[in-house]
């Protein structure tokens, strides 16, 4: 099996936080108990020294890769990454993936029942941070048994992940890989996040997040939160490469207001795609999780917060993403640097934009493999 | 674990104080940092733009960071490193001045190499074949050299003295010669090479 597939795979449940030992929170609330949906590929060795966590993005799950069932059309969202012979060689490595408290691939979120009432917890769910996703997975590594991770990685808010783990628990992370990523989110991105939250927030089905238990869910309002967030994980120049001017199923303008350019089409498609597969209050918090996302914060400085980590990094950006720009990226190795961490800094030729980050596989595997090679040796 | 290295960076090695914390500019395939780190217990960093050298570097342990040395270390503060290296790179630097100024601001104390075309034999070829002189260590031609700076080993020295800048350590190296490689006298004319550690420190 080179290059292959990990084939049909299972998620897994993992249920923690029972009163009283609910997880304290950022904010303050308590949270449980909490299930995390979780999936695994590859083999834990008998050291259990070769155990990788991929933390997912703000619309990802578990299922990072091959198939639920032989019959799906998509395997996981990084199946280009993880398998037999792949960056994430499932020969090597035992590959974790979990889905993130506040989401709605079967790990505890909004949409879940609140023991409490015995409903959806709707807006009742406490408002999440990154920093709490983390502690959370930390429950599900300690209960895989894994003490030190060989690595970390992923992209975006994974990205953020990987960086707040290295932060929280340093001598559980031997190296990461936070790629496409910020030490904050900038001020365009929180904008981005209000302008999809404030188009579910004004869809008269949502109903201050009480729509669980109605016939009509707000698909308008997470449509258009999508189709906003789309834009911003593409670029100019892949819109125009896939694109361009070209209209949709037809020769001439029709001068009405239809969907008359290809582009607009697809962002449709994305927009009522979503909606079948994400619930839009978990947008709401997980974008929020996001938003407040620095992880100086509590330090004096970037620097200083970075000060006791204990991981090699491999800091990856892509030239085209003005989401998560390369300079975001740079100000994590130059903190990092500053307390004269182990940082290699890659910034990736590429036009996909943010996206990148899922589409550049072969850039991404030449790197990823080499690095893993090497810490996989000092662990 | 540590194969042949090349002679020139054995003398750049013999600079360098253990447990320093060193970065190498255009570091290529991490060669060096490698060797320093492995015999002089170093800390080392790289400053690549290819890919491959970056690739090389990750795979060698070495840390290394992607960028294009012309547009400066903005992101490196003051006296941050013990030495910084700038290994036969300096000729091909668009804006060599600003490179060796913000070198000299970063480092404690600044190593520089590069090929001297005071070197006899290149003299000889202007003079005599009247072309821009193509020999067995500038190997290229005028239009396709990436050496679009050179400079000679007398050039050096005016710029350090015309730049407030000291000159702390001074190795010339002719590569051709079969046992002692090291030039003493008339350097620009006989030197291939000159290794030059300098600073702008008044320690």
């Amino acid at each position: 099996m080179k290059n292959g597939s990990v084939g049909i795979v299972k998620t897994r449940y993992y249920t923690f936080g029972f009163p009283p030992n609910e997880l304290k929170l950022e904010s303050g609330e308590k949270l449980g108990p909490i299930t995390l949906a979780y999936e695994t590929y590859g083999k834990l060795n008998k050291n259990k020294t070769n155990a990788i966590l991929i933390l997912h993005a703000l619309s990802g799950d578990a299922h990072a890769a091959g198939y639920h069932k032989s019959t799906d059309r998509k395997p996981g969202w990084w199946d280009i990454m993880i398998g037999p012979g792949k960056a994430f060689d499932t020969n090597k490595y035992f590959i974790i993936c979990s889905n993130v408290i506040g989401g709605c691939k079967g790990s505890t979120g909004p949409n879940s029942i609140n023991p409490k009432t015995g409903k959806p917890y709707g807006l009742n769910f406490p408002i999440i941070t990154i920093k709490d996703m983390v502690n959370a997975q930390k429950h599900l590594i300690d209960y895989l048994g894994i003490k030190k991770l060989l690595s970390l990685a992923g992209g975006s808010m994974g990205g953020m992940q990987v960086l707040q783990w290295t932060v929280s628990y340093p001598e559980m992370c031997h190296s990461a890989i936070p790629i496409a990523t910020a030490p904050y989110l900038s001020a365009q991105a929180i904008a981005f996040d209000e302008v999809g939250r404030q188009a579910i927030i004004s869809d008269p089905n949502w109903r201050n997040g009480n729509y669980y238990n109605t016939d009509k869910i707000p698909a308008r309002g997470l449509a258009i939160a999508r189709m906003i967030g789309h834009i911003t994980y593409l670029s100019e120049e892949s819109m125009h490469r896939k694109f361009g001017r070209k209209l949709q199923d037809k020769e001439k303008y029709s001068y009405k207001f239809l969907t008359e350019f290809q582009v607009e089409s697809y962002l449709h498609h994305q927009g009522d795609s979503f909606v079948k597969r994400f619930d839009a209050n978990s947008y709401l918090y997980i974008t929020k999780a996001m938003d407040y996302f620095d992880i100086s914060q509590g330090y004096k400085s970037l620097t200083d917060a970075f000060k006791r980590v204990k991981s090699k990094f491999l800091v990856i950006s892509f030239s085209s993403d003005w989401l998560f720009p390369p300079s975001q990226s740079r100000v994590i190795v130059n903190a990092l640097r500053n307390n004269l961490k182990e940082v290699s800094y890659v910034e990736i030729k590429s036009s996909y934009g943010h996206d990148a980050f899922l589409l550049e596989a072969k850039h991404l595997t030449r790197l990823i493999k080499k690095f893993l090679n090497t810490v996989s040796k000092e662990i | 674990m540590l194969k042949y290295i090349r002679y020139d960076l054995q003398i750049i090695g013999n600079f360098i104080k253990p447990n320093s914390k060193v970065l190498d500019l255009g570091c290529g395939d991490g060669t060096l940092l490698e060797y320093l780190k492995l015999t002089k217990n170093v800390i080392p960093y790289g400053v690549e733009i290819s890919e491959k050298g970056i690739e090389k570097c990750i795979e060698k342990g070495v840390p290394v960071f992607q960028g294009d040395i012309d547009e400066g270390l903005l992101d490196y503060k003051n006296n941050s490193f013990d030495y910084v290296i700038l290994s036969q790179t300096l000729q091909v630097t668009k804006k060599p001045y600003k490179v060796l100024m913000e070198m000299l601001r970063v480092g404690k104390k600044c190593i520089v190499s590069f090929p001297n075309f005071g070197y006899l034999t290149i003299r000889l070829y202007l003079l005599f074949k009247g072309r821009m002189p193509k020999v067995k260590f500038l190997p290229y031609n005028w239009y396709d050299t990436p050496n679009i700076h050179h400079l000679t080993i007398q050039d050096f020295y005016i710029f350090c003295k015309e730049n407030n800048i000291r000159i702390l350590k001074k190795v010339f190296l002719n590569f051709s010669l079969k046992k002692n490689k090291i030039i003493k006298f008339l350097p620009n004319i006989f030197a291939q090479y000159g290794i030059f550690m300098i600073t702008k420190n008044n320690k």
